[in-house]
């Protein structure tokens, strides 16, 4: 068993170490907003936050995850008012929605470290999550508009 | 007549050449030349040199050179291509806060999705350049502690032998070519190679 802390809830799961955590989030514990896209790192669809670091899903094992705390979009905020959220809602962001999801956590791991990004900082935080949309031009506005003036 | 020909044709024959200096054999395919295969170079200044050209064959493989550039994206592949997705250096060449090395590289390579991992993943810093960089001028990169992170050689020695990140080079799994020979064997030419005088190639630096 793996104890770790999911969305501020503490959670004991029953899964192989090398499991990705996409995995237990999906199958094991029916926590479906985090996406699989490509499943190797390279479109960011799965990104999570691990210990507030934004981490792939789909490649990191569980077994990483023991006893630290995991944030899915699910539990970005309880009630959706993250200013990601309710800039992405204002501004219709997703088309499709698959990769929004990821594009949010990751926007979220810049914003924590970042209150008031550039356009180029933010095009650069967000280069690892792909939009086969291309709403790239409003998900930076949403991202602007949430961040601090 | 004849006397001129002899004249032409001893002018045309120049000085004798001086002879090459014995060199070790070859090493076999994938395989390093071992320090005591130098002893065949009398002189320590050339056998030191020699030793690092050896070295220079682990230090400028692409496992290697593709996290030491010159900018800020590191390298994948066997014709370094940029890497996808497009990162960036970061804090301590770490990645930045939203795109961390750390994000998709683990403390160990994932098969499943072929992507290598090691502990400490991270790039180079950015006085480390090694890529489309020459042996010589690489070794005196290495031998500078203003931009070697103020190691000696000693303690390069050691990272070389020991190092974690050093050592995924040997291991880089999903059918990624490996540097020649293994993390022991170039510590110990590295070892001989500071014996012999630590002596850097002389060759036209870029």
């Amino acid at each position: 068993m793996i104890k770790l802390t999911i969305n501020g809830v503490a959670r004991e799961v029953d899964a192989e170490p090398d499991m990705p955590v996409l995995w237990v989030l999906r199958d094991l514990l029916g926590l479906t907003g985090t996406k699989y896209g490509c499943g190797e790192a390279l479109c960011g669809a799965c990104t999570v936050h691990l210990d507030g670091e934004p981490v792939r899903a789909c490649v990191t094992p569980i077994r990483r995850a023991a006893g630290r705390a995991l944030t899915t979009i699910e539990g970005l905020s309880p009630t959706g008012q993250h200013p990601l959220q309710k800039a992405w809602v204002e501004l219709g962001v997703p088309q499709c929605g698959f990769c929004q999801a990821g594009q949010i956590m990751s926007a979220a791991a810049l914003l924590a470290a970042n209150a008031s990004p550039s356009d180029e900082e933010i095009d650069r935080a967000l280069a690892g999550n792909i939009c086969r949309c291309g709403t790239y031009v409003r998900i930076r506005a949403a991202v602007r508009k949430a961040a601090k003036p | 007549m004849r006397a001129v020909m002899l004249l032409l044709l001893a002018g045309c024959s120049g000085p004798a050449a001086s002879p090459r200096p014995p060199m070790p054999a070859p090493a076999a395919r994938g395989e390093l030349r071992t320090p005591a295969s130098f002893d065949v170079i009398a002189d320590p200044s050339a056998r030191s040199q020699a030793m690092f050209a050896e070295i220079g064959r682990v230090l400028t493989h692409p496992r290697c050179v593709n996290c030491h550039p010159a900018d800020d994206s590191p390298r994948q592949g066997e014709l370094h291509a940029m890497h996808d997705p497009p990162v960036v250096r970061g804090a301590g060449g770490r990645g930045t806060a939203a795109l961390p090395c750390a994000g998709c590289h683990q403390d160990r390579n994932v098969e499943l999705a072929r992507v290598p991992g090691a502990p400490n993943w991270h790039l180079a810093p950015s006085q480390m350049v090694w890529l489309d960089r020459s042996v010589g001028t690489i070794c005196t990169q290495i031998s500078d502690p203003q931009r070697n992170g103020g190691k000696t050689l000693a303690q390069i020695q050691d990272h070389l032998a020991h190092d974690s990140l050093v050592a995924w080079g040997w291991d880089p799994g999903s059918g990624r070519a490996r540097p020649p020979g293994t993390q022991a064997q170039l510590a110990a030419l590295f070892q001989a190679w500071m014996d012999a005088g630590a002596v850097c190639p002389q060759e036209t630096v870029k």
